[in-house]
């Protein structure tokens, strides 16, 4: 057998903040990973993230508020092919303020193409531009494709433990 | 958290060899850098061969290479070869996990386990050699 460590070739994408008509695009992505569509769920989240009365539908900071929350998607003309959403947070358990990544997914059919990766680094650049120096996730411990991922990226565990207990 | 002799020397050969594109080295080009004995390094290598993630390379200046899937292969994978790293979860009891606190400890150890197991999992080899060329 010989050394199979073939990739996808790069997908080539843009990366934006997601759009009103993106979000049937997003709800499919998510669906095919997770195999439920929770419309309500997404919508709200834009509306939250991206679609504030003091935000603007592109990348450029509003002058009286700065942006703190990423809703982004990686295009390909119309198509969206994959998406990330995260925040700065500070403060949070006495941690200074930092990046976190709460949701990422990309087309099944063009995984391994790059495109995770894109994304991760755009959200990474924004976090930068808004004064962070470090960025976080939370993952469930049985869920290794995206621990791998992120892993991929450098990640480490870092300084906190999750704990909880049933009520 | 330790892991054994030859699950080390699996963990140091594939790394090794998986390093590069068709990367090939003698068992003892390996044992030699690492500091391990090549007799021992040989069998490891022989149980890597048989799950398909090493291959033979005869003739002169034969060795090993890697024949897996560095993205895909995880430091798990290699490990569960050699030891299990849960031995709790898998169900190996001791003296005294009957009683009450035996099961509190077993508790307590199982979180350990579970989250040795998911770090593990989650690496693969891809992933370690980025780290090893960080490390340099």
């Amino acid at each position: 057998m010989a050394n199979s460590q073939t990739k996808q070739s790069e997908k080539k994408c843009v990366v934006r903040l997601a759009k009103a008509a993106d979000i049937p695009q997003v709800i499919d992505i998510d669906a095919e990973n997770t195999g439920l569509f929770k419309d309500e769920y997404w919508q709200d989240l834009f509306e939250r993230y991206n679609n504030r009365a003091a935000d603007i539908d592109d990348d450029v900071q509003p002058k009286s508020v700065k942006r703190y929350r990423f809703f982004l998607v990686a295009c390909d003309g119309d198509t969206v092919l994959g998406f990330i959403i995260g925040e700065i947070r500070a403060w949070e358990f006495g941690s200074p303020p930092c990046g976190w990544v709460f949701a990422i997914g990309v087309r099944n059919e063009i995984r391994q193409a790059g495109v995770g990766n894109t994304l991760f680094e755009a959200l990474n650049d924004r976090f930068r531009k808004a004064g962070a120096n470090k960025v976080r996730t939370m993952l469930a411990r049985d869920h290794t494709l995206i621990m791998s991922f992120f892993r991929s990226q450098g990640m480490m565990a870092g300084p906190f433990i999750e704990l909880e207990k049933d009520l | 958290m330790k892991l054994q002799k030859a699950t080390r020397c699996a963990l140091f050969a594939v790394l090794e060899l998986a390093a590069g594109p068709d990367r090939q080295l003698s068992a003892n080009e390996i044992a030699e850098k690492y500091g391990i004995s090549t007799n021992h390094l040989a069998k490891v290598l022989r149980s890597l061969g048989r799950v398909g993630l090493v291959e033979a390379v005869r003739g002169a200046g034969g060795g090993y290479r890697f024949s897996g899937n560095r993205r895909r292969t995880t430091l798990l994978d290699i490990i569960q070869l050699f030891e299990t790293i849960d031995p709790i979860r898998n169900g190996e009891r001791e003296d005294g996990d009957d009683t009450a606190e035996g099961k509190a400890l077993c508790q307590v150890l199982m979180e350990i386990e579970d989250t040795a197991r998911a770090t593990f999992a989650s690496l693969t080899l891809d992933t370690m050699i980025k780290l090893v060329e960080r490390s340099r």
